[in-house]
């Protein structure tokens, strides 16, 4: 029989605020343990949570980029249970009413397959909602340590619907999910800071089946590939079970990544029932036409529709335009230099190739290119114009990284201009005919390819400074003539 | 309205699990029979009649009270540290945490 996998993702993502959710605390990473703490997020008696406006902000400026239902009347709830590192013994959490409802979120799959990129699928969403992160646990021999910097940041809990049917679906669902949260600077989604964290639930059925099969949710996984090799995993697993006529029970199971393999955690018995209610110290939230208004201004062209509007008006490949538009900044340097050049496909071309190579190599920033959009857009110009060849523009290119200069500057000070004055070209020319007696005997007899030699001996002989096309001209018209 | 009839049954033993706290059988008695009582002198708000009043998740008709997102100086975090039964490395020191 032949199965089918169901995976729906809960990703936890880290909002970008300068302050915890419910207090002034510092949000930054790295401080001393325990240093970013208040009465507040120490969960101490009689202290008072208020709500950071930036956190609701960003949290439906993210619902609008996925084309969700934002919530007019939203409220918190308490989900109470106990943990060390949870030091109320309950965490502010959305129940019922949610900030965002629904939305969808296209993914490509050339992020799996570079064959497969522009086959694009979607995967709906269930709901957003805002809530607090725990504090961080330390494990020693015989005792836990925690610090709660963490405890209090926001984090925003993405669910997604059952839609997805691979690892690589899933991959790439979490690549586009990834981006657009970047490109609406709602979090920076710094997977070494722990600021992306998933929850998968998967279950396989028969294929054709309505119903879905038993879930089984794997816990936690901080990384795209680990998420990637879980589901691979796990749905073999299950489905192997089911083959072998074994059943499926509903747990809670935790990736490791060593071994490679999915394993239960013993949860004890009613851990799932969190008790949920409104949080009394927290007043709900009714948001305004007019303040709904003033986030949507905040709404960026997400990189999808940058992809394709960047192919139909610039007339790149869909390749470059997807590496320049997975960065909201390179995608505006990029058009920078494109609207000051007559041929966008050839600056499409240096900034894919050259400068995010250098830029790389020296670790910049694109911001900190020390070659900036109107150079690259001169340095087009230079060799569409004639006056330098594309094998000398490499080398200008790299003077103008080193440097900074204009591109004219670097080939007036090099005296890099290309020769394409007749006069020196047939100097050249009578020079390696002479010294090259067999290769033109070969051309004479008809060998087309011998031309490419000689010609190569007059670029070497003008320091590369030829424009080989009049070269080749004015041989072809000596041997000929 | 006899409170042992209309009001729900409070399983104790497990709610004293779920908050951690230990009772002996007398303990889960008396307990139980005082929140009985306080949970069927809640149940009177079903005689109320609620015909066509919008549900609400508080009972302050204000919304929206936000803080801006600003950073105030941490405070010193050695008072904090020090009201935890034990502390080391800055850590609040805790019995070893299995999953
Ligand atoms: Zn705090």
């Amino acid at each position: 029989m032949d199965y089918e996998i169901c995976i729906g993702l809960e990703t936890h993502v880290q909002v970008k605020t300068r302050t915890k959710v419910f207090c002034a605390c510092p949000t930054e990473f790295g401080a001393e343990p325990n240093s970013n703490v208040c009465p507040v997020c120490l969960g101490y008696p009689g202290s008072l949570p208020v709500i950071n406006e930036e956190a609701i902000r960003k949290t439906v400026l993210a619902g609008m980029l996925v084309g969700a239902k934002i919530a007019r009347y939203s409220k918190f709830d308490r989900k109470n249970y106990f943990y060390p590192d949870m030091p109320k013994n309950y965490q502010i959490s959305q129940y019922d009413l949610p900030l965002v409802i629904g939305g969808t979120v296209e993914y490509d799959f050339g992020v799996v397959d570079k064959k497969r990129l522009g086959e694009t699928k979607v995967c709906h969403l269930t709901r957003i909602h805002l809530e607090e992160d725990v504090g961080k646990n330390f494990h020693f021999e015989r005792t836990s340590g925690v610090d709660f910097n963490r405890a209090g940041t926001p984090l925003m809990e993405i669910v997604s619907e059952p839609d997805l049917s691979s690892s690589d679906e899933a991959f790439a669902y979490l690549t586009a999910l990834k981006e657009i949260l970047i490109y609406g600077g709602i979090s920076d989604c710094d997977m070494e800071k722990g600021q992306v964290r998933c929850d998968v639930n998967i279950s396989v059925r028969p294929k054709g089946q309505k119903e879905l099969g038993q879930k089984v949710e794997i816990k936690n996984m901080n990384t795209f590939s680990g998420v990637r090799h879980a589901i691979d995993y796990e749905s073999q697993r299950q489905i192997e079970t089911l083959r072998r006529g074994g059943k499926l029970v509903q747990e809670t199971r935790r990736w490791d990544d060593v071994a490679g393999v999915t394993e239960s955690m013993r949860t004890k018995e009613h851990a799932h029932d969190y008790r949920y209610f409104p949080e009394p110290d927290l007043l709900p939230m009714s948001l305004s036409d007019e303040w709904l208004a003033e986030v949507r201004k905040l709404v960026p062209e997400l990189p999808s529709a940058k992809r394709k509007r960047m192919v139909e008006r610039y007339g790149i490949p869909l390749y470059d335009a997807g590496v320049l538009s997975a960065d909201a900044a390179l995608a505006d340097y990029f058009e920078a230099a494109a609207q000051a050049s007559k041929n966008a496909k050839s600056v499409a071309n240096w900034v894919c190739n050259d400068l995010l190579r250098d830029l790389a190599e020296a670790k910049l920033a694109i911001g900190e290119s020390p070659v900036k959009p109107p150079h690259i857009a001169e340095l087009v110009e230079l060799v569409d114009s004639g006056k330098i060849s594309s094998k000398i523009a490499k080398d200008v290119f790299v003077e103008m990284f080193k440097t900074g200069k204009e591109p004219a500057a670097i080939v007036a000070e090099k005296g890099w201009v290309q020769v394409s004055d007749t006069g020196a070209i047939v100097k050249f020319c009578d020079e390696v005919i002479t010294a090259n007696p067999k290769i033109v005997a070969d051309f004479k007899a008809g060998k087309e390819v011998a031309l490419n030699a000689l010609t190569g001996q007059v670029m070497k002989l003008s320091k590369g400074k030829a424009n080989p096309q009049a070269v080749r001209d004015a041989l072809r018209g000596k041997l000929t003539g | 309205m006899s409170p042992d009839q209309q009001a729900p049954k409070i399983d104790v033993p497990y709610l004293a699990q779920l908050a951690r706290i230990s009772l002996n059988a007398e303990q889960v008695k008396t307990f139980g029979a005082q929140l009985q009582q306080i949970v069927s002198y809640v149940e009177k708000l079903k005689e109320v009649n609620v015909e066509g009043i919008e549900p609400t998740a508080h009972a302050t008709p204000i919304t929206n009270v936000f803080r801006p997102d600003e950073p105030r100086t941490p405070d010193d975090p050695a008072p904090f540290l020090k009201n935890a039964p034990q502390q080391a490395n800055y850590l609040f020191v805790v019995p070893k945490i299995v999953e």
